[in-house]
């Protein structure tokens, strides 16, 4: 008994390459699949099923959540905590109030996208299985890769690893944990 | 594949080539990263570093010199006390607004041509951001209680005024300042993840390791990715152009005549990405000289960004002419006064030298002749920052000097401790420049990638 893989992962020249194999690993059935890219490529998102992700929506929590409390801040302050009449304006002087709770309402937003952004991908990543394959360090400079992992219920080592080499890529190599 | 065939594919995807043909994944990528990664330091980087780290020095003698003895170094007397301070802030700031134009709406735009230069802009936009946010803080008179604008409470039981211009100030340019640095670095995880692989030395790996955050450029995390740049780039389009309005608040809110106008909000704006692309165009035309960009940076940059100066300026000329109506058309004594003033009073030189700088010199630009001469845009570029800077002079000390009553008018000289913070600042700003241009790419890599004709999936695919 050999010792468990981590998946198998075939490397592609150029994106053309990939976006198809993606193509062809998804219509065989496999789904555990990533692909790994110098740039983001649309047409493999579309073949790997990637359309929608939760990012909008985290953002728009923390813009509304932003815009309240720069304008409650500033009720509390202005009205109840520390209320000044200065020539008989009203306290709650709301048209002045506008410009803070928007600079704050982006300021939460933004806030939201980046850590959503890295909590949706999981990062900081200290180790990542893929990077084990030496040849893997290409996929930041100019090569294409297509990991099938290895908890994929179609997953077997011999058979996925020859489907892979099917694709016509440049080379399959086992990805170890 | 011959670039000739490289050359027909780009023509049939319609696509116009943004940088030079002949380009590979591998070559931009090694061509930028070895300006990070190489072991020896170019000359041509010591020389301007140092002349920066003297006037860096400059700025701290200066600097400490005012926490010693208070603002009273400086040229401000009643009724004259924003001074030199004020405007080297508004100069600054405006300054950075061309980063964050290039960086969030020309991506909006689908501009790809900004792809080669929107590293660098925004990395211009951060240390214009922290030149400019020093000075208001400094002119505090006690900057050490810069806090004190901040709302949190407090043993002395006060708190900001939320009706006045200035306070919205803080949270404006406190957002803009960390919205651009998230802005930015997000926009470098891939680019150190390509550090990272590709450093030979174990301490530059292990940083760029540990900045990449375990970037690996899979499918899915660069789909979140691309969302999180288009949600940044929408979020940073409204935060730029309600920075300068704000600022711009600071002045028309008051009632000083020759501020208390509602054309300053749009003026300001125009104004700000004017100088802020003429910042850009100092800093790339001698960029790409030094390190060989040219094919990256090419002339149709070059172009494009003249031809943006061309149309704010002609805004800004816009706004100088309806300052002067409706000053006119007012019929009010003291709003006719302070513009005749300007242009006829003891300050009138700085007033047609601004109008020389921005208004009648920068016209050159709608010959292709002058627009495809490196040197001569650069030359503009000075002169138009000179000019940006003159106009925020003109707007400040020429109003201040002499409003209401002749009892109270003053005139207005800087003093050699004015000269030394703001030539300090610029020394800073440069010193940051250098530093950031020799440890992260300057170049946005995986943006250019984007950009070769070999990135488009061409066949097969579409179903």
């Amino acid at each position: 008994m050999r010792t468990p893989i981590f998946g198998l992962m075939a490397e592609f020249e150029n994106p053309t390459a990939l976006a198809a194999a993606a193509r062809q690993v998804r219509e065989q059935g496999y789904r555990k699949v990533e692909a790994y890219s110098p740039f983001a490529i649309e047409e493999v998102n579309e073949a790997l099923g990637l359309h929608h992700n939760r990012l909008p929506l985290i953002v728009l929590c923390g813009g509304i959540l932003g815009g309240l409390t720069g304008y409650l801040m500033q009720y509390y302050i202005a009205v109840i905590n520390f209320p000044i009449n200065i020539g008989g304006r009203p306290l709650h002087s709301w048209p002045s109030f506008i410009i803070i709770t928007f600079e704050l309402t982006i300021l939460f937003a933004a806030l939201a996208t980046v850590l959503g952004l890295l909590g949706l991908c999981g990062l900081p990543m200290p180790y990542h299985p893929v990077f084990n394959v030496p040849r893997f360090a290409l996929a930041s400079r100019d090569r294409f890769f297509l990991c099938i992992e290895a908890r994929d219920p179609l997953f077997d080592r011999h058979d996925t690893a020859e489907f892979l080499s099917s694709l016509q890529p440049r080379e399959v190599s086992e990805v170890a944990h | 594949m011959s670039e000739d065939q490289r050359d027909s594919r780009s023509i049939q995807s319609g696509r116009p080539t943004v940088i030079a043909p002949g380009h590979t994944f591998a070559t931009v990528t090694d061509k930028i990263s070895s300006i990070v990664l190489t072991r020896r330091t170019p000359l041509f980087w010591f020389v301007p570093f140092l002349i920066a780290s003297g006037l860096l020095m400059v700025f701290l003698g200066a600097v400490g010199y005012l926490f010693v003895r208070g603002v009273g170094i400086w040229g401000i007397r009643v009724p004259v006390m924003w001074g030199w301070a004020i405007t080297n802030f508004v100069w600054w700031i405006g300054i950075g607004h061309a980063g964050t134009l290039i960086s969030a709406i020309l991506l909006l735009l689908r501009q790809s041509w900004r792809n080669s230069i929107n590293r660098f802009a925004e990395a211009m936009t951060l240390f214009a951001v922290a030149c400019a946010g020093m000075f208001p803080v400094l002119h505090l008179g006690r900057p050490w209680l810069f806090y004190w604008l901040f709302p949190y409470p407090n043993t002395m039981n006060i708190q900001p005024q939320f009706r006045s211009p200035l306070v919205w100030d803080v949270f404006a340019v406190s957002t803009y300042a960390t919205v651009s640095a998230m802005f930015w670095f997000v926009g470098l995880i891939p680019d150190l993840a390509t550090l990272r692989d590709r450093a030979r030395n174990r301490w530059a790996k292990a940083t760029y390791g540990i900045l990449a955050m375990g970037w690996r450029g899979a499918a899915s995390h660069w789909q979140k990715y691309e969302t999180a740049s288009l949600l940044l780039a929408g979020l940073a389009t409204p935060l730029v152009l309600s920075v300068h309005t704000v600022v711009s608040f600071d002045f028309t809110v008051a009632i000083v005549p020759g501020w208390h106008s509602t054309i300053f909000p749009p003026y300001f704006v125009a104004g700000a990405i004017y100088s802020g692309f003429a910042m850009v165009m100092v800093l790339a035309i001698p960029l790409r000289t030094m390190y060989g960009l040219q094919d990256l940076i090419t002339m149709r940059h070059l172009d494009n960004m003249a031809k943006v100066m061309l149309a704010t300026g002609e805004i800004v000329a816009y706004s100088y002419f309806f300052e002067a109506f409706i000053a006119w058309y007012s019929g009010k004594p003291f709003e006719m006064y302070a513009i005749w003033n300007r242009m006829t009073g003891p300050y009138a030189p700085t007033y047609w030298l601004l109008i020389f700088c921005n208004l009648v010199f920068p016209q050159l630009l709608w010959l292709k002749k002058f627009r495809t001469n490196t040197l001569w845009l650069f030359i503009t570029s000075l002169d138009v920052l000179l000019g940006m800077w003159l106009e925020r002079y003109v707007i400040i000390v020429v109003s201040l000097h002499r409003d209401f009553l002749p009892s109270s008018w003053g005139m207005y000289e800087p003093t050699i401790w004015d000269i030394a913070t703001f030539a300090g600042t610029i020394g800073l700003f440069l010193f940051l420049f250098f530093l950031f241009i020799r440890s992260l790419p300057m170049i946005s890599i995986f943006e250019v990638r984007t950009l070769l004709p070999q990135a488009e999936v061409t066949e097969g695919v579409e179903k």
